[in-house]
């Protein structure tokens, strides 16, 4: 390694310092060693970022302004400009009943699944014995939900014959095969999401055994009843793990992929009710091979996740409190 | 007081049933016979039958056995990459200083958040014009890339780890000679134990849960993983399948439950250690 380069450049002035520089020539042969052995520590990750993530996602952005299918050899790609992005936003109806689907599915399950799992976090805290173990049992749906095999169990417990429908039959209500309806396929895939409250759950659990006691012990000197202890105390010292979970559950519910496929048969049918944004992704690329278009389709949804993320940071601010700050006393 | 507590309780129970009743129809289905299931929605089969798993098993022209081995070779495989990779770079992150350190920090943060389906048709292609896909292990593009640490999840995971281990230990490593290879053999490797659990168990899981990649890779009835297998159930049939799809469905996820018993014992027990407090 070259003896000339310091890892921590240092403003002029203590060069020319005998001492100090005698000092750094000890501890320079240490320094580039350890730089070195960073590298080599790190280069099975720079690899994969480079090979895995980055050169892929510029071919990616490359092939979206191309017509390429997967059949055409790297000289018979032809240029085509804007022409995907044009289809995509002006005349691919399909694509945008895709995007309404996907966000209908994100708008209505997040913030269902969310309030599940505050509620029943809530009254588990309050639970002395056998937390652990209901708090386990509440969790393992999101272990397996995500599935092929409970996708399938899904489709079936609201079929015709199903679970669901056997329910409604005690009450004499005759149910409809709602997996198969084109008004309710979608629904079901909701229910299939907000039934997975575990994991945000167990994150709001901690976050609840975080906040202390003697805040809840002084409103009660004040007067203060239930409700307006969880509105004062516990929603906003939970806050930051509200949006935690907002934001980690938000971008999983724009990824819904699974459970759509296996509803649908991989089509998103019945008529495209469940045609999430990734299926038709998939259906794009990997059925039609119009890979050119799938790529289109890939960066604008990247720049929709970042999207949304930089705006649930930025209104973050107004309403997630930090108590290392100091308005609590 | 009393009173409140019990109703509590009773609201727990019923969400709880409510929360577990698809498992248990799940498994109360996969023993019903065929005309059971079109006549009989609720959870407990009148007559239990086993036949289901049998003939599940060998439903296609591959054993059902074949494709368990597979997702356990992906999924085991998986793990050791996972861990290996993961654990290299974390150890760089959290204890090694060397050039553009925090700027390569920052790019794994920004990689956590970016969603696998953006990047999968690039990668098909590239791994296509390596032979990768359909090639003879046509594992390669599912594996590859968790030897290169891709899952930054765990990356970051180690790394928080790591940061709570004492300098003082790498320092007394170092006086007593050794190199950054031999504080990492020495003193990180050995005391990681715990996130390199955690890391292989939800690995594992992830992997033999995943479908959209394996979808996308295999293509070989023989090579197909469990998940994939599965769908070829919705794709062959009308209600004559049912049953054996049910029955392959409890099977397919027996490991992750199992997973989830073992991991449980540990969840009671750290509960049980602060509820000493509260």
């Amino acid at each position: 390694m070259a003896s000339t380069t310091t890892t921590r450049p240092r403003p002029g002035p203590d060069r020319p310092k005998a001492g100090v520089s005698a000092h750094r020539r000890g501890l320079r042969p240490d320094r580039t060693r350890e730089g070195l052995a960073g590298y080599i520590f790190l280069s099975p990750w720079l690899l994969g970022l480079m090979g895995i993530t980055a050169i892929p996602m510029l071919m990616s952005l490359y092939l979206s302004f191309t017509d390429y299918d997967i059949l055409s050899t790297w000289s018979e790609i032809e240029w085509v400009g804007l022409a995907n992005y044009r289809r995509m936003f002006g005349d691919d109806p399909s694509y945008w009943h895709a995007v309404q689907v996907t966000a209908t599915f994100a708008l209505i399950a997040v913030p269902l699944k969310l309030a599940a799992a505050l509620g029943v976090a809530l009254l588990l805290n309050r639970e002395r014995r056998g937390v652990g173990l209901f708090r386990g049992l509440f969790y393992l749906p999101s272990l397996l939900g995500g599935s092929v095999a409970l996708a399938i169990v899904w489709l079936n417990i609201f079929n015709r014959d199903g679970a669901f429908n056997g329910f409604l039959g005690l009450f004499g209500i005759e149910g409809e095969p709602w997996a198969n309806d084109p008004d309710w396929a979608l629904e079901t895939l909701m229910v299939l999401a907000i039934w997975q409250f575990g994991a945000p759950m167990v994150i709001f659990l901690a976050g609840l055994k975080q906040v202390p006691t003697e805040l809840y012990e002084a409103a009660s000197v004040d007067g203060a009843g239930p409700v307006r202890k969880f509105l004062s105390i516990t929603l906003p010292m939970l806050s930051p793990v509200i949006f935690f979970n907002l934001v980690l559950e938000t971008i999983n519910g724009f990824q819904g992929f699974t459970s759509a496929f296996v509803l649908s048969g991989g089509t998103g049918g019945p008529v495209d009710s469940t045609l999430m944004y990734t299926l038709n992704l998939y259906i794009k690329g990997f059925t039609d091979y119009e890979m050119g278009y799938a790529s289109a389709m890939a960066w604008v949804f990247l720049v929709f996740i970042g999207v949304i993320t930089v705006v649930l940071f930025s209104t973050g601010r107004f309403w997630v409190h930090y108590s290392d700050g100091d308005d609590n006393s | 007081m009393n009173v409140k507590s019990a109703g509590r309780l009773a609201v727990l129970l019923v969400l709880l049933g409510i929360v577990l009743y698809p498992l248990i129809w799940m498994l109360g289905t996969s023993f019903k016979s065929q005309t059971e299931i079109l006549s009989n929605s609720s959870a407990w089969p009148q007559a239990w039958t086993p036949g289901n798993y049998s003939e599940g098993w060998t439903h296609f022209d591959v054993s059902m056995g074949r494709f368990f081995f597979n997702s356990a070779l992906v999924s085991l495989l998986t793990v050791v990459g996972n861990a290996l990779s993961c654990l290299l770079a974390a150890y760089a992150f959290a204890r090694l200083r060397f050039r553009a350190r925090r700027l390569w920090f920052a790019v794994m943060i920004g990689t956590l958040l970016l969603p696998s389906h953006v990047l999968i048709v690039p990668q098909f292609i590239l791994f296509r014009t390596f032979d990768w896909v359909g090639g003879p292990f046509p594992y390669m593009p599912l594996l590859v890339p968790q030897f290169l640490a891709t899952e930054a999840f765990f990356v970051f995971l180690m790394v928080q780890f790591m940061r709570g281990i004492p300098r003082e230990l790498d320092e007394a490593a170092k006086i007593d000679g050794c190199s950054p290879y031999g504080v990492f053999r020495h003193v990180i490797l050995p005391l990681s134990r715990p996130a390199l659990v955690t890391t292989a168990i939800f690995s594992f899981i992830w992997t033999w849960n995943d479908f959209f990649r394996q979808l996308v890779y295999l293509s070989d009835l023989d090579k197909y993983t469990v998940p994939v297998a599965l769908t070829l159930f919705i794709d062959s049939t009308g209600q004559s399948a049912v049953g054996p799809m049910f029955a392959m469905s409890v099977l397919s996820l027996l490991p992750v439950f199992l997973f989830f018993v073992a991991f449980q014992r540990m969840l009671v027990e750290g509960i049980n250690t602060s509820g000493l407090k509260g």
